[in-house]
C-alpha cells in the first residue's frame, strides 16, 4: 500500500509500505477513504515532538470502511463505515470510563518513555511519535486500528466523509477547548490561532453560549472564515493585540481566552526571537509558548485560559506571577474524542456546525508532501488539506474556503 | 514513608574502596600536569573522593538504587488496578500466574507442602537463576510475604500488599522487595542500566499485570507496517519502543 512516511527533519514522502496486517485479537483493519493533515503534524515534521524515527507512518485523522476485524471484535463489522478517534481508549481503565480517553492507561505501548518525559503516560496517538506508542498512522491507504469495538465509530448513514472525517480530532478538539473555558450566558471568548482548532473553537464557543469571540491570527483567509462563523477578529500583525483586546472588552480583557495555536507559535519581539532561537536546539527550550504567555496576559481576572493546542517539552517565562495573581484557571489536555461524538454528530445531522468549511485543499496522498508544504507555509491560502488514499493525483484542483458545493462531491 | 528502612548511603563498602582509590588516584596524577586537563582530573577525583567518603554512589544515584542498612538493595514499586482486593490476592496467591506477567519468571511451582515454592528466572545474559522461597505471612485479600530459602544466589524477600484504594478505583497493589545482588549495589546499577535490575522489572510487571487484568492484553506495535528497510532504522525505532522488551 501507499503511506506517508516521516523521514527526518522536515522530509515527508510517500513510499510503498507492506499492508497492515491483524496483529492482536481486538484490532480491525480499515480502508482508508478519507484522511488529513493537522497542525500537530507540523510539529512532528519539524522535529519538535520527540521520538520520530525515521519510516514511521503519519497520520491520526482518518476515516474509512472496516475490511477485517480480529477474532475478539463483537460490535464493529467487515463494511462498517467507520471514523478512527485520534487517542486510543482501551475502554476499561479508570480513566476510559470516566470519558476521560486523551488519558488512557493502558493504550500506550511505550509508557515508560513517556513517563520519564511527562511523569504520567496519556494514551497512545495513532501517527504521533513513539512517545504516544509509535502507532502506524492513517496517511496510507490501509490502517492497522486497535481496540476496534472501544474505538471505531461508526458513521451514520446520509453524512459523507468530509462532513465527519473530523470528528478524528479537530472538531472535538475545537469543541472541548471551549467547553473547558467554563462559558457562561453572554460571555466573551478570546481565541488566539484561527487554523482547523482555532475555528471549530469559534463555532463550539457560541453553541456553549458565549455572546461574543474575538479571533486572533495574521492570516485574511482564516480571519475572513472566523467573521463568516460570527467572530470579531484581530490581525495581530496589524494591531497590538493585548490593547485591542482591552478596549474591545470595556478595559475588563475576555473571559476566557484559548491558545488554539501551541509549541510553534509565531512571537514578536525580543521575547519570540529568543524562544525561536532557542528552539532550534531542540533542548535549551522545545517550545515557543508565544500565543500562551499572551493567552494568560490577556484573560480577565478569575477568568479561564483553556490550551487545545499542543505542546511537548518545557517552555520558558511562563508569566505565572500573572496566572497567580489574577486567579486564573488553567484547563488542558489531549481531546477526549470518544466522549464528544455522540453530541457533534447530532450537531452536524441538525446543520448547527458544518465541519467542511475548513477544507481548502483536496489532494491525493501522492502529493502530502505538496500538500505538508502549503499547511505549513499557509500557500494557497491553505487551511485544511483532505487527502484521497485512492485518487489519481491529476483528479484533484484546490477548492475554495467555505464553498460548500466543491467540498461534498462524492 | 518507605515501606522498609533505608540506608542513607547507597554504595557498598567494596565500591567505596574502588572509587576511594580512583579518586585519590586521580588527584596525584592532577598534580603533575598543569591546564585544563589537570583541573578536569582534580575536580572528577575530589568528586569520587568525596563521594566514597560519605558512601554515596554516583552510578547507584543516577540510576535511582536504594540500599537498605543491612547491605540490600531495596525496591518499592506500586500500581492501581481497578478490580476489588480479593481478586487481586486470589490472582497473584495463585503463583503459577506469576510468569503470566513477570515477564523474566520462566516458571514458579508450588511444592506439595503449599508454603514452599521453586522459582527460575533469566538472568542478565542469557543465564538463569533458581532459588527456592517459602511464604512468610499470608493474609487473604491483604498481604502475602516471602523469604528465600538458605543457600540462594540472589537472597530475597518481600510483600506484597493490595489495599482498596479510594473512590471506587479499585486496589493499589503495592510491592516491597529486597535482594543482594552479585557485586552489590554497582552490581544492581549495572543491570538497571541492562533493564535487568528487579526495581526496573518490576515496575514493567506491575504495568503488565494492570494490562492482563483490565484489557486481557498488552497493547503492542510488533509486526506493524513502516517505511523502515534496513536494520539501523529498524533499531532506531525499536530503541524507543522499548518498553515491551525488558
Amino acid at each position: 500500500m501507499k503511506a506517508v512516511v516521516w523521514e527526518g527533519i522536515n522530509r515527508v514522502k510517500v513510499e510503498r509500505v507492506p499492508d497492515p496486517e491483524i496483529l492482536q485479537p481486538t484490532d480491525a483493519i480499515v480502508r482508508v477513504t478519507a484522511t488529513a493533515i493537522c497542525g500537530s503534524d507540523l510539529h512532528l515534521l519539524d522535529g519538535y515532538v520527540p521520538s520520530m524515527a525515521h519510516g514511521d507512518i503519519l497520520g491520526h485523522e482518518f476515516m474509512g470502511e472496516v475490511v477485517e476485524v480480529g477474532s475478539a471484535v463483537r460490535k464493529i463489522k467487515k463494511g462498517d463505515r467507520v471514523i478512527v478517534p485520534f487517542p486510543i481508549s482501551c475502554g476499561k481503565c479508570w480513566y476510559c470510563q470516566r470519558g476521560q480517553t486523551s488519558l488512557c492507561d493502558n493504550s500506550n505501548p511505550n509508557a515508560k518513555l513517556a513517563e520519564a518525559l511527562w511523569g504520567y503516560s496519556p494514551a497512545g496517538i495513532y501517527g504521533y511519535s513513539h512517545i504516544t506508542g509509535g502507532y502506524a498512522g492513517g496517511q496510507a491507504q490501509f490502517a492497522r486500528t486497535v481496540f476496534a469495538d472501544d474505538n471505531l465509530y461508526k458513521v451514520p448513514d446520509g453524512l459523507t466523509d468530509d462532513q465527519v472525517l473530523f470528528l478524528t480530532d479537530v472538531l472535538p478538539t475545537g469543541y472541548m477547548a471551549a467547553e473547558n473555558c467554563n462559558i457562561e450566558q453572554g460571555d466573551v471568548v478570546a481565541v488566539f490561532g484561527c487554523g482547523p482548532v482555532g475555528q471549530f473553537a469559534i463555532r463550539s464557543a457560541f453553541l456553549l453560549g458565549a455572546g461574543r469571540v474575538i479571533a486572533i491570527d495574521r492570516f485574511p483567509e482564516r480571519l475572513d472564515l472566523a467573521r463568516g462563523a460570527g467572530a470579531e477578529t484581530i490581525n495581530y500583525e496589524e494591531e497590538e493585540v493585548f490593547e485591542r483586546l482591552k478596549a474591545m472588552t470595556g478595559g475588563r480583557g475576555p473571559d476566557s481566552v484559548m491558545d488554539a495555536v501551541g509549541l510553534e507559535a509565531h512571537g514578536t519581539g525580543v521575547g519570540g526571537m529568543a524562544d525561536a532561537v532557542k528552539q532550534t536546539t531542540r533542548v535549551l527550550e522545545t517550545e515557543r509558548p508565544h500565543a500562551l504567555r499572551s493567552a494568560i496576559m490577556a484573560c480577565r481576572k478569575g477568568g479561564t485560559v483553556s490550551v487545545p493546542g499542543v505542546y511537548g517539552g518545557l517552555g520558558d517565562k511562563i508569566p505565572l506571577g500573572a496566572f497567580m495573581n489574577k486567579g486564573l484557571t488553567l484547563k488542558t489536555g489531549q481531546t477526549h474524542v470518544h466522549r464528544y461524538l455522540d453530541v457533534l454528530t447530532r450537531h452536524i445531522e441538525r446543520g448547527e456546525i458544518d465541519p467542511t468549511v475548513i477544507i481548502t485543499h483536496r489532494l491525493s496522498l501522492d502529493e502530502a508532501p505538496h500538500a505538508y508544504k502549503i499547511f505549513k507555509h499557509k500557500h494557497e491560502h491553505c487551511i485544511k488539506c483532505v487527502l484521497d488514499p485512492w485518487a489519481d493525483p491529476k483528479d484533484h484542483d484546490p477548492v475554495k474556503a467555505g464553498d460548500i458545493r466543491a467540498n461534498s462531491a462524492d | 514513608m518507605p515501606d522498609q528502612p533505608l540506608s542513607p548511603q547507597n554504595a557498598s563498602p567494596v565500591e567505596r574502596a574502588v572509587m576511594g582509590g580512583l579518586g585519590a588516584g586521580m588527584i596525584a596524577v592532577s598534580l603533575r600536569r598543569p591546564g585544563p586537563a589537570g583541573l578536569m582530573f582534580a575536580a572528577t577525583g575530589a568528586l569520587l573522593l568525596a563521594g566514597a567518603s560519605m558512601g554515596r554512589s554516583v552510578g547507584a544515584r543516577m540510576v535511582g538504587i536504594r540500599r537498605t542498612p543491612d547491605d540490600g538493595i531495596a525496591v518499592e514499586k506500586a500500581v492501581t488496578i481497578g478490580l476489588p482486593p480479593e481478586d487481586l490476592y486470589a490472582f497473584w496467591r495463585n503463583f503459577g500466574n506469576l510468569p503470566r506477567f513477570m515477564n523474566h519468571l520462566e516458571s514458579v511451582k508450588v511444592q506439595s507442602d503449599g508454603t514452599r515454592s521453586h522459582w527460575v528466572a533469566k538472568a542478565p545474559a542469557g543465564t538463569h537463576v533458581q532459588w527456592d522461597a517459602e511464604i512468610t505471612e499470608d493474609q487473604p485479600g491483604r498481604r502475602i510475604a516471602w523469604r528465600s530459602v538458605e543457600g540462594t544466589p540472589v537472597p530475597n524477600e518481600g510483600h506484597v500488599d493490595f489495599r482498596a484504594a479510594p473512590t471506587g478505583r479499585g486496589t493499589e497493589v503495592h510491592v516491597s522487595l529486597k535482594y543482594r545482588p552479585p557485586g552489590g549495589s554497582m552490581g544492581a546499577a549495572v543491570a538497571r542500566m541492562l533493564g535487568e535490575e528487579p526495581g526496573v522489572q518490576i515496575a514493567e510487571d506491575l504495568r503488565r499485570l494492570k494490562r492482563l487484568l483490565e484489557v486481557g492484553e498488552e497493547p503492542t506495535t510488533e509486526g506493524q507496517s513502516s517505511g523502515r528497510r534496513n536494520a539501523l532504522k529498524k533499531a532506531e525505532a525499536k530503541m524507543f519502543d522499548n518498553g515491551r522488551t525488558a
